[in-house]
């Protein structure tokens, strides 16, 4: 098994074929989203490769340490041409294969018209323990 | 374990006073704490099979076992295990308010909040560190080494000495409003630990507390939709409220109320009374609430109570009113955005109230709410569009 991290992005991704202001949708359409994503992620519990789903809050902060004494220097809120993170999907899978088929599924979600929204989303593997057996 | 032999919420009722009695004893708080704990596991086994006629000075006697047992394993404890097998067999139970002193040591004020509900949802509570930290969505070695620290910090605090009954009540506040995740009911553990509060003081304020839970508990199946999409309030179906909930919160208030010594829990009670009195949305009785968010303002000089006096008053007085009301308040506030759209829409502005609620979901913090909130302007759109306006 391995565990991938989907990510979904505010800004910075390329932009969806469906690319259309969630409120500009049909009412419909939103509630037909909202119940897609919920059963995404029990279908992913019931098969056994749910790990961990969470939604960030557009907002954010640079940070870093000024040195010793002197409180953290901060640089924020983004700018607006940041890339800004809006969620993540863990999952554990057998294969590279299988994240890129349910990665696809996710972007699927139907959107303005219900259309699937094909959005892009971003696939990283996680680094792993290091195996016991090498040789 | 078999619900009709053991009852985990009575069970957990005993905590405090099993707790209490240990203390009294001469073990150290922590060292009892876990004790207890152990006693409760050990309950848990073998009430199923064994019916008790004294099931508290079961577990105060099967508790002082287990701390006898977890100090001869730590023989830096060793002089303890002598001390307390010297001690005269249980006596009678511990009194209620030995039970207080333990909610007043649990929400310690040298304890952070976080801190302060996760030590009273063990101690008091008598959760498990695992249940709580599902409850709280953090790894149970989070929890543990949380609950750790806590029980260090208080256990120079001497046990005699009266607390601040505040601080006791906003920690329950805190476990109220967290809602329920995981197989923990955390608004009902809050009801729970308020009840036995109220049992033990006759202060107004936690009565006024109880009635609060109560009143807002009676409609939470009426407050999301089998998707977890939220319901407001003015479009709940009525009858799916708790009448019995409603009944003995109004009961708790009232005989509060009768009192004459107001504080904010009552008047935010007296709110979510009116709430509960009205058949349907549109015979809420608003000009009274108004009133009960002027005694709020009054009491607590909040500006999220000012927020919500804004909408009141555009209930009671109109739109136009509502909005000179929201005027005043900073437009920083949580939820701002979202409570100026709401009035933009009453007062028939939909154009401004869609850009509003677009830009209040984007503000949201929690998904159903930017969910409900992106839905509204959707929904104001395409009226919009329809030419309906």
């Amino acid at each position: 098994m391995a565990k991938y991290l989907l990510l979904k992005h505010y800004r910075g991704a390329p932009a969806s074929v469906n690319d259309v202001p969630m409120d500009r949708w049909m009412p419909a359409e939103i509630e037909a989203h909202v119940q897609y994503m919920n059963n995404f992620a029990a279908r992913l519990q019931r098969s056994g490769e749910f790990v961990d789903s969470q939604a960030l809050a557009p907002e954010g902060t640079w940070v870093r340490s000024d040195g010793e004494g002197k409180p953290p220097v901060t640089d924020g809120p983004f700018a607006e041409t940041k890339d800004l993170i809006a969620g993540w999907m863990i999952i554990d899978v057998d294969s590279y294969e299988r994240a890129v088929e349910l990665a696809g599924e996710l972007s699927a979600a139907p959107g303005a018209g219900g259309e699937p929204i094909h959005e892009w989303l971003e696939v990283r593997p996680f680094m792993t323990a290091a195996p016991t057996v090498l040789e | 374990m078999a619900d009709d032999v053991v009852d985990e919420a009575q069970l957990r009722d005993l905590i405090p006073g099993v707790l209490a009695a240990l203390v009294r004893r001469g073990v150290d708080f922590a060292a009892a704490e876990d004790a207890v704990q152990e006693a409760l596991v050990r309950a848990v086994e073998t009430w199923p099979t064994r019916r008790l006629d004294e099931p508290k000075g079961w577990l105060i006697t099967t508790a002082r076992r287990c701390f006898v047992d977890l100090a001869r394993s730590d023989t830096a404890r060793r002089h303890r295990e002598l001390r307390v097998s010297d001690e005269p067999p249980p006596g009678p139970a511990a009194s209620m308010d030995e039970t207080l002193r333990l909610y007043f040591l649990c929400a310690h004020p040298s304890l952070s909040p976080a801190s302060a509900v996760a030590l009273t949802l063990r101690a008091v509570g008598g959760l498990t560190t695992r249940q709580i930290a599902q409850a709280y969505l953090v790894p149970e070695t989070t929890m543990a080494q949380r609950i750790l620290r806590a029980k260090r910090t208080v256990s120079d605090v001497r046990l005699d000495r009266s607390g601040d009954l505040r601080t006791v009540l906003r920690v329950l506040y805190l476990v109220f409003n967290e809602g329920y995740s995981g197989d923990v009911d955390l608004a009902a553990e809050a009801i729970r630990l308020a009840r036995q509060l109220a049992a033990t003081t006759d202060d107004v304020e936690v009565a006024g507390l109880l009635a609060l839970f109560l009143l807002h508990h009676a409609r939470r199946p009426a407050r999301t939709r089998a998707d977890g999409s939220l319901v407001p309030l003015s479009d709940q179906d009525r009858s799916l409220w708790r009448r019995d909930l409603i009944t003995e919160g109004v009961a708790v208030l009232q005989a509060a109320l009768a009192r004459d010594w107001l504080g904010e829990y009552q008047a935010q009670a007296a709110i979510a009374a009116l709430h509960a009195d009205a058949p349907t949305a549109d015979e809420t009785d608003w000009v009274q609430i108004v009133e009960w968010y002027d005694e709020l303002v009054r009491l607590t000089d909040s500006p999220v109570v000012r927020l919500n006096r804004a909408v009141a008053v555009s209930e009671a007085d109109g739109p136009q009113a509502g909005l000179a009301a929201l005027g005043e308040l900073d437009s920083t506030l949580p939820r701002y955005t979202a409570s100026s759209a709401y009035l933009h829409e009453r007062a028939g502005d939909l154009a401004t109230a869609a850009r509003l609620y677009a830009e209040a979901a984007a503000q949201a913090h929690n998904l159903a709410e930017r969910n409900h909130l992106t839905l509204r302007a959707a929904t104001l759109n395409q009226r919009l569009s329809d030419g309906d306006c």
